[in-house]
């Protein structure tokens, strides 16, 4: 077991008394929801007019499917774009010239302390005030998504960059490469593979973000779960399978970021440093 | 600029709205999270594998929908209680899970040697985990727990969606009061989530310090 161990190999006694421990928390945990369930019943959310629209209502499912596709078009687009505005204000948090150095630390430090609806109304509510254009809702939420997790991914990047041996970057120098090309040349790809796992985690982060397009009526999948709501008046079923496709793809995403790093930790094996806080870029 | 001195109640008002359901919240989510963390090392497997559960059904469902299920499924079963109470409720549900993740990598990174030494002496699981090796976890896990609390701080905006007067709802009330000043006032809002969060940054720093054991 890779956890820590806190209690001994269970002897025969021991073995009796968690199993007895075990058929109690199963009681309880039954019965909490059995409690829960009576509640639901009690208030008749078992009703099957609750349910029958989801057997029965392929319209349903378009409504749905629509809001789905619009949920990963944000964050696809959102995605994309945060990756470009991350490496790019890695790099100039890396650069050597305070000129390109700071405005990065204060873009990065200013946009990752900031409440992510507050840069989304920035763009649906200030921008057509002040440039006299109203943007689309998904451009708003997508520009809102791009300057966030643009900042998150820019320290990403960063650390999967300070994280190589510093050899990598001596020997760019030593064969004449200018910073510039080290760290696009030889430095960026790298970091790449390292950081891969920690860039698909905040896949799942963006993802989860998408949903607060229903703030500014961006019709994604929890906009569109409203608007049924207020047909079928079922909102804690529909809200439940909502839910559930949202862990179903996060899951997915989840596992695709621990075979990723378990590949990894196979191919790249040794040679990947384990610990180098002052290798890399942080000695230049 | 004028929009923003002369509403500075308004402000305050937001932000002291914004730091209660901070507070609440945070509370709520040490105390459920570390309930989930000592679940999922514990000896019974029914409890770990309920506490798993929770943690990855809740880390992967979006706050938004966590507050769509309090505030429009919980009437549904009659519970109706303010618009504040049920931001509190939806926000300790989904922090909770973060800080259980962060609690139980804290339990892994306390050394075995701990546990194994609290054993050798006949600590029971419960002794071995609320007197040993609880106590040596939370010291580590400060600088994680500063970060899932500065996003719940920044979560709390979310709120402001659901008729809670906190500091993000004041501001889009103040713009559409004073639209020719929208820049002024959002920046003055921006600048207050970024002051907090820095403010509470430097106070787990603070913390971190005077926690971390010398070794």
């Amino acid at each position: 077991m890779s956890d820590v161990v806190l209690y001994d190999v269970q002897g025969p006694k021991a073995r009796r008394r968690v199993l007895l421990y075990s058929v109690g928390a199963v009681v309880v945990l039954l019965l909490l929801i059995a409690l829960a369930a009576r509640r639901l019943a009690e208030n008749g959310q078992f009703e099957a007019d609750l349910y029958r629209p989801f057997v029965d209502e392929p319209q349903l499912y378009e409504r749905l499917g629509v809001g789905l596709r619009n949920t990963l078009k944000a964050a696809g687009y959102g995605l994309v774009l945060a990756v470009l505005l991350g490496v790019v204000l890695a790099f100039g948090r890396l650069s050597r010239l305070w000129l390109f150095r700071l405005p990065a630390v204060g873009v990065i430090e200013f946009f990752r302390a900031t409440p992510l609806l507050l840069l989304i109304l920035f763009f649906f509510l200030a921008f057509p005030l002040a440039f006299g254009t109203r943007l689309e809702p998904l451009t708003a939420l997508v520009l809102g998504l791009t300057l966030y997790n643009g900042a998150v991914i820019a320290e990403i990047i960063r650390a999967g960059i300070l994280s190589l041996p510093g050899g990598q970057s001596e020997a760019a120098m030593a064969i004449g490469l200018r910073r510039g090309q080290t760290l696009r040349l030889v430095l960026l790809p790298q970091a790449v593979r390292i950081m891969l796992p920690s860039l698909v985690s905040q896949l799942v982060v963006l993802l989860k973000d998408t949903s607060l397009g229903f703030i500014i009526g961006f019709e994604e999948l929890l906009r569109i779960g409203g608007q049924v709501v207020q047909v079928l008046d079922n909102p804690i079923q529909l809200y439940v399978v909502i839910a559930l496709i949202y862990i179903a793809i996060n899951l997915s995403l989840g596992r695709l970021a621990s075979w990723i790093e378990s590949r990894q930790r196979r191919t790249l094996g040794t040679a990947l440093p384990a610990e180098q806080p002052e290798g890399g870029l942080g000695k230049v | 600029m004028d929009a923003v001195l002369d509403n500075l109640d308004v402000f305050v008002d937001g932000f002291t709205t914004t730091l209660t359901l901070t507070m609440l919240a945070a509370v709520g989510a040490l105390v459920l999270g570390t309930l989930i963390a000592a679940m999922r090392v514990c000896p019974a497997p029914p409890l770990r594998w309920a506490g798993a559960g929770y943690v990855n059904a809740v880390r992967n469902t979006p706050l938004t929908v966590v507050f769509f299920l309090a505030v429009f499924g919980l009437p549904k079963v009659g519970v109706s209680t303010t618009f504040f109470r049920f931001a509190v409720v939806a926000l300790t549900v989904y922090t909770a899970a973060f800080v259980a993740e962060a609690v139980r990598s804290g339990i892994n990174s306390v050394a075995s040697g701990q546990a194994e030494a609290s054993r050798s002496v006949g600590m029971t699981f419960n002794q071995t985990l609320t007197l040993v090796v609880l106590p040596q976890a939370f010291r580590n896990i400060v600088p994680p727990l500063a970060s899932v609390f500065i996003a719940l701080l920044k979560n709390t905006s979310i709120a402001s969606a659901f008729a809670v007067a906190d500091a993000t709802q004041n501001m889009q009330g103040l713009i559409n009061a004073n639209g020719s000043a929208v820049i002024w006032i959002l920046t003055a809002t921006a600048l207050g989530y970024v002051a907090l969060a820095l403010g509470a940054a430097f106070l787990f720093g603070l913390l971190e310090r005077s926690l971390t054991a010398a070794r």
